[in-house]
């Protein structure tokens, strides 16, 4: 009983930080049709930067997520406003820059922060597991589940009933269209991107606690984004929402009870997608 | 015809007397990596290159088949022979399998689920340790000896590995010119013309992914020999992403381009990592910088220049715009 519970409850915190992951990656490959490989390395960048915040200013954990978020925020904007603009309307070039400062980011985290994990101090309140029915549930999973919550409902809000929320949906519907009647797709582009890479960094700082800081957190999250958003489909908040904690269950209770075949399990729902609703469970067809 | 024949020819005998000129045993198995790697890029440019279809999973078919050649021999204990034969079908098999699945998606997409599919085999290979060793790799007994023939010291095994590129570049070479090639950029440059004309356009590109598998997986085959180890980083997104370098940075859908591109970035990673361990940092620099400033690669810029400095000829022909 008590190990189901738990396993339910991690898949839930994946879920969650895969979602802070996947939301950005899905948004920004919507709208500018570029999916940013960088993501993954954000995700560890964050996580890297947000320890060495909390270092900075005495332990406060919300502080060093702001800092992971912002930092990686306004590397995403750097990225975005200088080499990516350069590469405009040459989508393959943009992704291979992406691939390449993927490995860059990747290389010097490994330079800055050296090679041995760096763990994550969750903040101490919720160090304490708590006890409900005889069961004990580890408490910073809740954090984590609430954290990704309140974020989509959030973002959910924005896109949905604000005036940014629409230019981004009319962005991702058509481009041409929405160029057409006056958005500035440039502002909305860094704005998007900024966004994705402050919510993979945030994200990267949140997971800390669970996976802790080490090279090649970037290599393990960039696919479960993939999958996430092959499932849920591109461009949707939704299918991001869905997907990551789809993938959240599926990967979970993959490693917790089949070890060695975690990731053959990802292949399947990605198999069943793509051979039913190649555009995803949500999304709409690329034009 | 002629030409082409001559040019053949001067290849020949240039990687026939190129050990000779080298003498050391590092320069001559530099060259054995170098003639595998081309092969490898090669096998992605029949994608990225001849189809227009970028992959970033290209190393699923070419690690595939070094695992499955290794354990093979070592684990079941196959014969050589059989064993490479196995590993090539198996290569192409998983190609066979994983094109139908990322031609589902066009242009990104499919490059977004080549990624992923790559990145689950390196998963696999990585954490079912009990197959495949995990993170410790897994050893290759000894080399082949083809025909009775003993390919174990690095001279040898230049010359099979040379006889093998030969055959594949022949190979590439008729598929460049042949009708199939020329359906194949067709369904790149204009795939509604293609599909109007009565192309079956997802046909002639999954054919093409499962050619470019093969090549992968015989690369992959070599790949092993010439290690006789192999670990997941022959099947990480860096393998994947540097064999894209090279056929990108030589100048994709070209023969040359490839070949020019393996060189250079061989020699690069074994000069730097001699010096210094910052070889990802660096594949990133050289892909930002090649994308942004040398976008049709080294062979067309060449040429370009060429052509612009003898002044023979008209610049080269702008790539049709896609219409879809």
């Amino acid at each position: 009983m008590q190990f189901w519970v738990i396993q339910t409850l991690n898949s839930f915190a994946l879920g969650g930080l895969l979602f802070l992951l996947s939301s950005g990656f899905s948004l920004i490959f919507g709208l500018m049709r570029v999916p940013n490989l960088a993501h993954g390395a954000f995700f560890m960048l964050g996580a890297y930067i947000g320890v060495s915040t909390m270092g900075q200013v005495g332990g406060n954990f919300w502080l060093g997520v702001i800092g992971g978020g912002l930092g990686v925020a306004v590397l995403g904007g750097v990225l975005e406003r200088f080499i990516l603009r350069r590469l405009a309307g040459n989508e393959q070039g943009q992704v291979l820059v992406t691939l390449g400062f993927a490995f860059i980011i990747a290389d010097l985290c490994l330079v800055a922060w050296g090679g041995d994990p760096i763990p994550v101090p969750a903040p101490s309140y919720v160090n304490r597991p708590l006890f409900f029915a005889g069961l004990a549930f580890p408490t910073y999973r809740f954090v984590v589940l609430g954290v990704a919550v309140a974020m989509a409902v959030v973002l959910h809000v924005v896109m949905d009933r604000t005036r940014l929320g629409a230019m981004i949906r009319a962005g991702v519907d058509d481009m041409q269209m929405a160029r057409g009647i006056g958005i500035k797709a440039s502002q909305l582009f860094t704005i998007v991107f900024c966004l994705g890479a402050a919510l993979a960094g945030a994200g990267g700082v949140l997971g800390g606690p669970i996976t802790s800081a080490y090279p090649g957190l970037d290599a393990d999250m960039l696919p479960l984004a993939l999958v996430v958003v092959i499932l849920g489909g591109v461009g949707s908040l939704l299918g991001a929402f869905v997907g990551s904690f789809a993938i959240g269950f599926i990967y979970n209770f993959g490693i917790a009870l089949f070890p060695d075949l975690a990731y053959v399990i990802l292949f399947l729902p990605m198999v069943l997608v793509l051979v039913w609703r190649p555009q995803g469970l949500f999304g709409r067809l690329l034009r | 015809m002629s030409r082409a024949l001559a040019s053949a020819v001067a290849l020949a005998v240039a990687l026939a007397v190129l050990p000779w000129i080298l003498g050391n045993t590092f320069y001559v198995n530099l060259s054995s990596q170098i003639l595998i790697y081309a092969l490898f890029a090669l096998s992605i440019n029949l994608l990225s290159g001849y189809a227009g279809l970028t992959s970033l999973g290209q190393a699923a078919y070419f690690g595939g088949a070094a695992y499955a050649c290794a354990w093979l021999v070592n684990r079941v204990g196959l014969d050589q022979t059989t064993a490479a034969c196995a590993a090539v079908l198996f290569g192409t098999g998983l190609a066979a399998l994983f094109g139908v699945l990322s031609l589902r998606a066009s242009g990104l997409g499919f490059l977004m689920i080549t990624l992923a599919l790559g990145q689950i085999v390196w998963g696999v290979a990585y954490r079912w340790v009990e197959l495949t060793g995990g993170d410790n790799g897994m050893r290759m007994g000894a080399r082949p000896s083809p025909l009775g023939l003993d390919i174990s010291r690095p001279m040898p095994f230049y010359y099979f590995t040379a006889i093998v590129f030969g055959i594949a570049l022949y190979c590439l070479w008729r598929l460049a010119r042949s009708p199939f090639g020329a359906s194949l950029r067709g369904t790149r440059d204009q795939p509604r013309r293609m599909r109007m004309l009565g192309y079956h356009v997802w046909l002639v590109q999954w054919v093409a992914f499962v050619m470019s598998g093969f090549w992968a997986a015989v690369a992959g085959v070599l790949f092993v020999y010439y290690n006789q180890f192999v670990s997941p980083i022959t099947l990480s997104l860096q393998q994947s992403a540097e064999v894209l370098l090279m056929s990108i940075l030589g100048g994709a859908g070209t023969l040359a381009g490839p070949i020019v591109g393996a060189i250079v970035i061989t020699l690069v990673k074994n000069v730097v990592s001699s010096y210094l361990d910052r070889w990802n940092t660096l594949l990133g620099v050289i892909f930002v910088v090649s994308v942004i400033f040398m976008p049709e690669g080294i062979v067309p810029g060449s040429l370009r220049l060429w052509r612009r400095f003898t002044g023979a000829g008209t610049a080269a022909p702008k790539p049709v715009a896609k219409t879809s």
